[in-house]
């Protein structure tokens, strides 16, 4: 199907004067270039918000250490939180989004092409604002510079009695103008997927990604909401005497907080949703076989969608919420589990009876799988509200957050890029770096976030710049160190091998994995135009159809 | 206040107050709420690691079982795409699970969160401030700080300590794990904690809730009492402040500096709230919230530069020359 790509005069960028080839992307429309922007640029946030963390990591490998003061080191876990959430993991899945799921549903761009320009540009731009406090927050107030108020920013903390100067404006500001571009992205998902399908692929037919990019995408619509009211409302505190925070002039602190998870919580479900769809399409493939249970995975994923609306104030166990409000978030906490149960059988269900491929993708795949097994039922530990009145607010907690984060989330998004690298470079990413960059990895992430959940259980509480000897939290802390300094290194492995297989990859083809889905279909990179002529489809595998014609999927849908 | 000077050596020239005293380990229960979390937690763990051995072994067999081999390589599995009778298992079991979990739960929450008041309960204010902790018993008329005192309670007579939790700032949260649970100080939101203690000594914790720079050294130190202990510390704590001529130098320097702006003593114009009531200082075995032990030469540093014990507090340096601070020591250390 692809070597009938036509080559468009003009169309190929390369040979180009640098300054022409920057103006092409700065100005680009393209869904496959803004996805590759946004990817980019959450590249380069990982690697701040990383910095960030091994400053934590080293003020905190072991009792009364004076690396930084604590006013930095608050600064420090405020915007590493922050930077991975808000300018890391979601313009990465947003930028994943942007490029595979027009190709996936067989369209040649997304619904609108200058909103979706427009989206980068907002969130790029709250980016650069948060990073822009480093220099601008401080002003003349003799204030600090970084936000400090933690990633949640709890008032009162927030208000300009405990947080003078500019630094917590930055952070409003920030998540607000790059909320915007959430938005925007995610009307533009929601369209491609509803509008731009190719004739043949009904709703029953898409893939999986592109139907839990389309709950994520809806989900994103409702939860960016309340938050960017809250900050709206926190900047009227702040400079117009509003009182909706203030406590001492009868406001409420509990207000933002269920304003702030009401978004907060869902937004785990944005990012990880995402993270079920890659390895909804990865697993299949390496494991030959169809995806088990696709309606049931579609269907848990709804389930998900909706259910996680109504979970936020297990943020807030200890809050002094009544019993009743307790119990209540404690059994729709406890009744996620059992879709995400079904997911996780479902995918094993894929790889039991199928002839599994260890390639670079498929490890990172099976190692989402047991950690987001373990991050899924220290999670149930979290929901048993009392056994939360202990473990909430202490390092449990940040060892369980992280499980998903990084040992769910990071681990889907490293398979993701060695599935579909080769697509988006036409170069295969080096498996030897591939097995090192996974199994340091592997080990860092297992030495940082086992160990961690230990000093949680012997109380000690997170976001404190130091701790007393004679604890028994020492050595833990130490491993915890060492084992993010292994990551960092597997990070670094894993950058260098971007920028080498750009240069010196293998020759990827259309279909290096022998795969299933649209974008296997056209060349790596595709045209501007993504498929010469619309494809059409008869089943969720079109691919599997087309080389097995004897066999094809559409006889038994 | 928030200094940015850099001070090297002080940090440990401070003498440590609360390390050598006790764990803070969560499954080590001394008082009926923290052990009714830790037989829920027990009933948790188990379900919990029952599911991880179950699943993982699945994942692991699957992966050594179902692995390409050179023989098989070429050819393309059986291509199965579900099983409802399978999906309806998987789905059941676990709603079986969380009904289980449930139930356990809701009766945990019901145990702690709802356990009525006993007319012999002690009642305790517990006022969060940055960064450290006010302590008012409403029916003794004694207020103290950081250093909490509560008698123990004998299971055949029951005598628990219940908390009210305010804050005078921004959230703070009271955790002394081998109690209870933690639950939060909000401003404008009181809320409420018990524990039932059975062990006397000295039990520690610290704020959980990130509350500003100092978070860190906002320590917890309850000290549990034997009753005729407890009876004795109350009597001590009701007298006012001893007023000793002999350091009347020391006590003019506090009463005409900026001391009684944020602190109270007894008998004397000091009245301030702002920082903990000094009256029966010396009854306290730490300053600053448990950062550093409460000696002499502490307290010089603690009034000469704060920053040099817990940077970034809201006690201000008092600029005070050597013989007026001299002279405060002494008249702080007769305040027993």
């Amino acid at each position: 199907m692809s070597s009938d790509a036509i080559i468009i005069p003009g169309g190929r960028v390369e040979g180009k004067p640098w300054v022409d080839a920057l103006q092409d992307w700065v100005t680009t429309v393209d869904h496959k270039r803004i996805g590759i922007l946004y990817i980019v640029y959450a590249l380069i946030f990982l690697l701040l918000g990383g910095f960030e963390v091994l400053i934590i990591r080293i003020q905190l490998m072991h009792s009364r250490i004076d690396f930084v003061s604590p006013q930095v080191f608050n600064r420090m876990f405020t915007m590493h939180g922050t930077t991975m959430i808000f300018f890391v993991a979601m313009p990465v899945l947003f930028g994943f989004a942007n490029y595979l799921v027009p190709l996936m549903v067989g369209a040649r761009d997304m619904a609108f092409p200058r909103l979706n320009a427009f989206s980068f540009w907002l969130s790029a731009f709250g980016g650069l604002l948060l990073y822009f406090s480093f220099l601008g927050g401080s002003g003349l107030y003799g204030a600090g510079n970084a936000p400090d108020v933690g990633w949640w920013a709890y008032a009162p903390l927030t208000a300009r009695a405990f947080s003078p100067g500019h630094s917590s404006d930055y952070w409003t500001l920030a998540l607000l103008v790059s909320g915007f571009g959430s938005i925007g992205t995610a009307i533009n998902i929601i369209s491609t997927t509803l509008c731009l399908r190719c004739p043949g692929m009904r709703l029953s037919r898409m893939p999986l990604l592109v139907w839990l990019n389309l709950v994520m995408a809806g989900m994103v619509l409702i939860v960016i909401t309340p938050l960017s009211a809250a900050q709206i409302m926190l900047l009227v505190d702040r400079y117009l005497g509003g009182h909706f925070f203030d406590a001492q002039a009868g406001g409420s602190a509990v207000l933002w907080m269920h304003f702030f998870w009401i978004f907060g919580h869902p937004e785990v479900y944005i990012l990880v949703i995402p993270a079920f769809a890659f390895v909804s399409e990865i697993i299949p493939v390496f494991s030959r076989k169809p995806i088990f249970g696709y309606p049931v995975m579609v269907a848990a994923t709804v389930c998900i969608g909706f259910v996680s609306l109504s979970v936020w104030a297990h943020h807030m166990f200890t809050v002094g919420m009544n019993s009743y409000a307790n119990s209540f978030f404690a059994i729709t906490t406890m009744a996620i589990g059992v879709p995400t149960g079904i997911k996780i059988f479902n995918w094993i269900g894929t790889m039991w009876g199928g002839r599994i491929q260890f390639k670079t993708p498929m490890l990172f795949s099976i190692g989402f799988l047991f950690q987001f097994l373990i991050s899924g039922l220290t999670g149930i530990m979290l929901a048993c509200v009392p056994f939360d009145w202990q473990l909430s607010l202490s390092y449990f907690v940040v060892a369980h957050f992280h499980y998903v984060i990084v040992g769910g989330i990071l681990f889907a998004l490293f398979a993701a890029f060695y599935y579909w690298y080769p697509k988006m470079t036409g170069r295969m990413l080096s498996e030897r770096l591939g097995k090192w960059h996974f199994w340091l990895f592997f080990i860092g992430f297992h030495l940082t976030f086992d160990v961690m959940h230990v000093p949680g259980l012997l109380g000690m509480p997170r976001r404190i710049y130091t701790y007393e000897p004679g604890r028994g939290w020492d050595t833990l802390n130490l491993i915890v160190t060492i084992g993010a300094f292994i990551q960092a290194v597997a990070t670094l492995v894993f950058v260098w091998n971007l920028i080498s297989s750009y240069f010196n990859g293998a020759e990827a083809g259309n279909d290096p994995w022998d795969a299933w889905t649209l974008e296997w279909s056209t060349s790596s990179p595709p045209p501007t135009y993504n498929f010469a002529t619309v494809p059409e489809v008869a089943s969720r595998r079109p691919l599997w159809d087309l080389k097995h014609p004897e066999d094809p999927d559409s006889q038994y849908e | 206040m928030r200094s940015v000077a850099f001070l090297p050596c002080c940090m440990t020239t401070v003498a440590v107050a609360h390390a050598s005293m006790g764990s803070t380990n969560i499954f080590a229960p001394q008082s009926t709420p923290a052990r009714s979390i830790f037989h829920l937690s027990i009933l948790v763990l188990t379900i919990t690691g029952i599911i991880f051995v179950v699943v993982s072994t699945l994942l692991l067999y699957s992966i050594l079982k179902f692995r390409s081999t050179s023989a098989t390589a070429n050819s393309e599995p059986a291509q199965v795409y579900g099983s409802t009778q399978i999906e309806l298992a998987w789905t059941v079991i676990p709603i079986l699970i969380v009904v289980v979990l449930f139930v356990a739960t809701a009766r945990g929450i019901h145990e702690i969160q709802d356990a009525p008041e006993p007319e012999s309960a002690v009642e305790v204010t517990v006022i969060g401030h940055q960064f450290w902790w006010e302590y008012r018993y409403p029916q003794l008329g004694v207020v103290t700080a950081n250093e909490l005192h509560i008698p123990v309670s004998d299971p055949a007579h029951p005598k628990p300590t219940f908390l009210q939790l305010l804050s005078a700032d921004t959230d703070h949260s009271f955790w002394v794990p081998e109690l209870a649970g933690k639950t939060d100080l909000i401003p404008n939101h009181p809320n409420r904690m018990w524990m039932d203690p059975q062990r006397t000594g000295i039990i520690v914790g610290q704020c959980a809730q990130y509350c500003g720079t100092q978070h860190a050294k906002m320590l917890l130190r309850v000290s549990v009492d034997s009753p005729e202990d407890f009876a004795e510390w109350v009597r001590e704590q009701q007298q006012p402040a001893i007023a000793d001529e002999r350091v009347a130098a020391g006590k003019r320097v506090f009463e005409t500096t900026a001391c009684i702006n944020c602190h109270s003593i007894s008998g004397t114009v000091a009245n301030g709230r702002f920082g903990p009531d000094l009256t029966h200082l010396m009854s306290r075995t730490t300053i600053a919230a448990g950062a550093a032990l409460n000696t002499p030469e502490n307290l010089g540093l603690w009034i000469e530069n704060p920053d040099a014990i817990k940077r970034g507090s809201l006690m201000p340096a008092m600029q005070l020359s050597k013989s007026e601070r001299e002279a405060l020591v002494g008249y702080l250390e007769t305040l027993r």
